[in-house]
């Protein structure tokens, strides 16, 4: 005999019971604090932060407490909080020429104003798994000095001033809000990079690399990348002029691209950018080369069918929350649908069947 | 919880979501364009549809969700749930006594009536989508009347099988304009879009999309002349309560293959088997 299925609230409840043991995993081992996430687990926090477009480390170590260390889950509690979150105003765009740089490098100049810092970067430590770590994970007091006062001033600036590279003009235009309007093409660069900094750092990096590779080239220098923490200041209407309401730690990249001139532009050197929350070196780069390649139109150049520089395809598929929604919700029951298509499939098999047998009678 | 607003979205976004709904209503099975917002639940889950329903429900509803036609498949559990915890409006698995509908594959087999809304969830919102990636292209196609693609594809469609081989999210022409995409609804579904006397609203999250049939609107499934459309279902009656029009669900029951089929619409069934009605296979 035949009964329906039921109980889903059931099952659901205690799904969600048995989630929650697994989080916790061996109850003998001692719990994760939010404060362990957060100090020792920063990398991961920033990305949550970056992608989940919301600068707050406690928060973001919770969410991966939370998603048992499952970032793009943890981006998506991120991305539900946020959006719930009333908006008080908008911030004074930050001056990324006053960071305090714990990182600062060049890769197109030996030496320049500022210095070239390496910063606590993994960039030269030799991949060995250090077993140290497994029995004390102390670290030695790592030396300081003090640091040069003054601004840090950007690479392009440089070239800027020999009319090397292309101007990046003054643009006081609001720009367009990507969560409050929805994302419709032809996307504004302003657009194009709100979308890229909070993209998936995976599908971001498989971009420029394959336009390293050929698909799309143009050929990049790191003309900088800098890490570091900048004010952010906020006009008070009461008051009628910015103050200082915070700190936040950035990654900015700009890179300087080859340029043989087009119809529109003479033979100089091009941008691209990238500007990400938190340590994400990673995805600032890969932001850069993408934004560069999306630019293609705008500088004249040819456009060569590459995925990097068709910003329809790159935009829409960036989100990793969208991505990740649509992709998983296979899972959800499709009888309905399933049961529609049988019936077709049976139907065209059975004609093809009665065809072939009045086929084989002729 | 008291910590969000009534049915979760802030009284601001819901305005920005009324506002596209009523220009939906104006220009039936036009997609307008929505700042959606990420909800509690993933994309591609029904946020379209949850969007839509927050911002029409109202304190003295009666909400109900289906999903495959059923009131207990877990995703319609859950989005019922969630409605419960931050609207507390009152919900039903009766087609009759609902105000709201949110439907994921199907429209109920009873008619609905003057003054219900039924709102859809949508994966994709763009008919043309599959014979045209982009959303510039297709835009443009709309705005031009341009659905020869479309005709050539289901043309094409018989040429090679005889028939046209769509068999969910048949594509409808609404009001000899737009043509849209019924969200994938068996095609058995097709006829019940038209002249329907309740409200129809389409929610497509992760699209940005919402889109809308006011009642009575014409709704046309796409055919020709000599391939007219035709509604299909399994040619067999409900296994439980024996009706024969309902569309129904092919259940596996053993080892050997056996199956049975069973009305998806579980409030149908339901009803039906209370008012005595039995099949071959009920108890």
């Amino acid at each position: 005999m035949y009964v329906a299925v039921k109980g889903g609230e059931r099952a659901i409840e205690n799904a969600h019971a048995w989630l929650a043991e697994e989080r916790r995993g061996d109850t003998t081992v001692e719990e994760l604090s939010i404060a362990q996430i957060r100090e020792q687990l920063s990398l991961a926090v920033n990305r949550v932060m970056a992608e989940g477009s919301l600068y707050d480390p406690d928060l973001a170590a919770l969410a991966i407490k939370q998603a048992r260390g499952d970032l793009i889950e943890a981006i998506f509690l991120i991305r539900a909080y946020r959006t719930t979150l009333p908006r008080f105003g908008a911030s004074e765009p930050v001056d990324t020429g006053n960071m305090a740089c714990d990182r600062r490098i060049s890769a197109t100049f030996k030496d320049l104003p500022g210095g070239q810092v390496l910063g606590p970067t993994f960039d030269y430590t030799h991949r060995l798994l250090d077993f140290k770590l497994a029995a004390d994970g102390e670290a030695p007091k790592a030396p300081t000095r003090d640091t040069e006062p003054g601004n840090v001033p950007h690479v392009t600036e440089f070239l800027n001033r020999e009319g090397l590279i292309e101007e990046a003009p003054h643009d006081d235009t609001p720009p367009p809000d990507l969560t409050r309007e929805p994302l419709e093409m032809p996307a504004e660069r302003a657009l194009r990079l709100q979308a890229l900094t909070r993209a998936d750092e995976g599908f971001t990096l498989g971009l420029a690399y394959s336009t390293q590779r050929g698909y799309g080239r143009n050929h990049t220098f790191v003309g900088e990348l800098r890490i570091g923490s900048v004010p952010v200041e906020m006009e008070i209407p009461e008051l009628g002029f910015a103050v200082e309401i915070g700190e936040v730690t950035l990654t900015e990249c700009e890179t300087v691209n080859q340029f043989t001139g087009s119809k529109t532009e003479p033979p100089q050197f091009t941008r691209g950018y990238g500007l990400v929350f938190g340590q994400t070196e990673r995805k600032a780069i890969s932001m850069a080369l993408v934004d560069r390649a999306l630019r293609w139109e705008e500088l004249g150049e040819d456009n060569v069918g590459a995925p990097a520089q068709d910003a329809e395809f790159v935009l829409y598929h960036a989100d990793n929350i969208q991505a990740t929604g649509f992709l998983e919700h296979i899972k959800l029951p499709h009888y309905v649908d399933f049961q529609s298509e049988l019936e077709l499939v049976r139907k065209l098999r059975r004609e093809a069947a009665a065809q072939q047998v009045q086929e084989a009678a002729e | 919880m008291t910590d969000y607003n009534f049915a979760y979205l802030d009284e601001q976004t819901k305005r920005m979501i009324r506002r596209a709904i009523l220009k939906g209503l104006a220009i039936p099975g036009y997609q307008v364009p929505f700042a959606s917002r990420e909800m509690p639940m993933p994309y591609g889950w029904g946020t379209g549809g949850v969007q839509v329903s927050a911002a029409v429900l109202t304190p003295e509803d009666t909400f109900k969700v289906i999903d495959q036609g059923a009131d207990d498949t877990t995703n319609a559990v859950s989005i019922r749930t969630f409605f419960q915890r931050t609207a507390g409006v009152a919900t039903t698995t009766s087609t009759s006594d609902a105000t709201v509908i949110q439907t994921r594959h199907r429209i109920p087999e009873e008619p609905l009536t003057e003054g219900q809304i039924l709102v859809y969830q949508v994966p994709i919102p763009e008919p043309l989508r599959f014979l045209e990636p982009r959303e510039s292209e297709t835009r443009k196609m709309h705005s031009l009347e341009e659905y020869g693609l479309m005709h050539v594809k289901l043309y094409e469609d018989i040429a090679r099988h005889g028939h046209i081989a769509t068999s969910y999210a048949y594509p409808v022409k609404v009001e000899g304009r737009y043509v849209m995409d019924p969200s994938p609804i068996p095609k058995f579904d097709n006829p019940k879009l038209g002249d329907m006397a309740a409200i129809q609203l389409f929610g497509a999250g992760r699209e940005q999309r919402i889109y809308a049939l006011p009642p009575y609107t014409q709704v046309i499934s796409l055919d020709f002349e000599d391939h007219p459309f035709e509604a299909s279902k399994a040619d067999h009656p409900c296994g439980m309560c024996g009706a024969t029009k309902s569309y129904l669900d092919e259940v596996i029951i053993d080892d050997a293959g056996g199956r049975m089929f069973v009305c998806s619409d579980t409030d149908f069934c339901d009803a039906r088997q209370a008012a005595g009605h039995k099949g071959k296979d009920a108890a």
